[in-house]
């Protein structure tokens, strides 16, 4: 079986072991670091050894027990809700317009759409903050919404171009031609044969905002700190057992996710 | 009806048509305006804001704010923040382009399995992943209590809280953006070029490097720019895991701000790491088109 050859040039299986040996090193490194911390969540010990020596759910209790971490997880959860409503409707509709357009500035446009996508956080973290300041938007849910919003755009046309690539927009022209309007034959005729991208693309945007750190560490404060700015000050000052706990629970709610866009893109 | 009786009528209908096409067109184009509306009031007009920032002061005009970023200490940053990512895109390639390469061959079920196994990442929480890293690699951390276990240090390796544990940090965050792009362009490569290859004589490491590498170069490109430009304006990881030791650009802006509220600084090294980035990046799509423009006649 290793000395069957495994490329066109011949190389045998066991010639290029170290490959297979250095992928599974690598796949190592990508997946169990991250897992290790669901065992270490349950640990009775502030210092969350591995494997725990005694099992309990303290770091649990004590993220249920605590008003401060359930309120930032409730603004999270609402931001990243209002975000993927906003992301969602406004992306879709500009990866519509521009892709059935054939005007030159569609590239322009474009390009102009996808720069938050390429400008350092920090950077687009400061700028908001700045515009936020004068009309008094800094820690409040409208205007952590409205910041990752512009994150998300990008990743929402992204999918929903690509989705659009296998629809004939000609479909479209055939329902007008029978006398629908152009939103209508958007609604009845592309929108159900590209629905799966755009649900994929609100997925992205859902989870792009839940775990933006940089933008809610600048303009977020006060009683309205994101889960990810609580976290991310506790871990920096000193690191606090309880975020095993939440990270655990993060894990869970991060492969639902995955595995409903999976199901999604089986879908297309 | 005849032609004749058809023809005066016809440029009038034309430029009928013209306009009622680029009517549509610009509706079209409208579609795009909710989108154009939030990111040029979040994104574009505040970049504008900030480079006005970094060079108008309460006296005017002023070249101070750039003038100090020749500081000793800034210096310094910039050096960290370079080494860091060249660093992480080194071993994002060491890594990842094996990864991919593997990846791309097998077949589609574990394919897939495989690129499961690169989206799991990428769909965790950054500081989740962060936070698994400082929980590891710390001083009585899991790798540290194993390597002392089995005898093969005595003191605990200092792993993180420095460059060490901030590159093997990043390098986990990175490694899902360079293996993705270059997966979808090794998918592409034509493997009859390969067998070829290897009936003119050539040896498999020399189809290798000579067919495969050069097929695989925009992909490479791709991954490798991705992380670089990423990696240059990162903020979280270096932030946790470098524990005050790792000063990376991101952090210098974020302190002036937040810590100092200079505002001229802040702004000044925010339009510095704008340019960098947006240079990179436009320098790599000339290249690109250029090698594109080439490979096309």
């Amino acid at each position: 079986m290793l000395n069957r050859p495994a490329t066109d040039t011949q190389v045998t299986h066991l010639q290029r072991l170290w490959l297979y040996v250095l992928c599974g090193l690598v796949i190592f490194f990508l997946i169990v670091p991250t897992l290790l911390v669901i065992p270490m969540s349950f640990s009775d010990s502030r210092y969350l050894d591995f494997p725990p020596e005694s099992w309990s759910l303290r770091w649990y209790r004590a993220y249920f027990n605590s008003p401060e971490w359930l309120q930032a997880t409730a603004v999270s959860f609402q931001v990243a809700f209002l975000t993927m409503l906003l992301a969602t409707a406004t992306g879709t509709l500009a990866a519509y317009g521009l892709h059935a357009t054939r005007a030159r500035s569609s590239r322009y446009m474009t390009v102009l759409l996808t720069l938050p996508m390429i400008i350092p956080v920090i950077l687009l973290a400061v700028g908001i903050f700045l515009t936020f300041a004068p009309v008094g938007l800094n820690s409040t849910i409208g205007g952590l919404m409205l910041a990752h919003t512009i994150l998300a755009i990008p990743l929402v046309m992204i999918t929903v171009t690509a989705g659009m690539q296998n629809f004939d927009i000609n479909q479209e022209m055939v329902a007008r031609s029978m006398g629908a309007s152009r939103p209508w034959a958007f609604l009845t005729v592309t929108l159900p044969q590209i629905r799966n991208s755009v649900m994929s693309g609100a997925l992205l945007a859902f989870i792009i905002s839940l775990d933006e750190v940089v933008i809610a560490l600048l303009i977020a404060g006060g009683d309205k700190a994101t889960l990810t700015r609580r976290m991310f000050l506790a871990l920096r000052d000193e690191i606090d057992p309880t975020i095993a706990a939440i990270s655990t629970l993060l894990i869970a709610f991060s492969v639902l996710m995955l595995t409903l866009s999976q199901i999604l893109q089986s879908r297309k | 009806m005849t032609a004749a009786d058809h023809q005066p009528d016809a440029p009038m209908n034309e430029r009928a048509l013209d306009r009622q096409a680029r009517a549509e067109q610009r509706n079209l184009m409208a579609l795009s305006l909710p989108a154009f509306i939030l990111v040029g009031s979040l994104v574009l007009l505040p970049m504008g804001w900030l480079f006005w920032m970094s060079i108008y002061g309460a006296d005017g005009f002023t070249a101070e704010n750039y003038t100090r970023l020749l500081h000793p200490s800034y210096k310094k940053t910039l050096i960290t923040t370079f080494e860091l990512a060249f660093l992480v895109t080194g071993l994002c390639i060491l890594l990842g382009y094996p990864l991919a390469y593997l990846a791309s061959q097998l077949k589609p079920r574990m394919a897939s399995l495989v690129l499961l196994c690169v989206l799991f990442p990428f769909w965790t929480s950054l500081l989740v992943r962060t936070y698994a890293w400082l929980v590891l690699l710390q001083r009585r951390g899991l790798i540290n209590n194993w390597l002392m276990e089995w005898g093969l240090i005595d003191t605990p390796l200092k792993l993180v809280h420095n460059f060490t544990g901030t590159t093997i940090g990043m390098v986990h965050i990175m490694l899902p953006f360079f293996v993705l792009p270059l997966y979808a362009s090794m998918k592409t490569v034509d493997y009859d070029l390969m067998k070829a290859a290897s009936n003119l004589g050539a040896s498999p490491v020399r189809a290798f490097w000579q067919i495969y590498v050069p097929l695989t170069l925009s992909g490479l490109g791709a991954g490798v720019i991705l992380v670089f430009v990423l990696s240059l304006g990162f903020y979280v990881t270096p932030a946790l895991l470098g524990g005050g030791r790792v000063m990376m650009w991101a952090m210098q802006i974020e302190r002036s701000m937040a810590v100092y509220a200079d505002w001229g600084a802040a702004s000044a090294l925010g339009v510095v790491l704008l340019v960098m980035t947006l240079g990179i990046l436009w320098a790599f799509a000339r290249l690109t088109g250029a090698i594109g423009a080439t490979e096309g006649k």
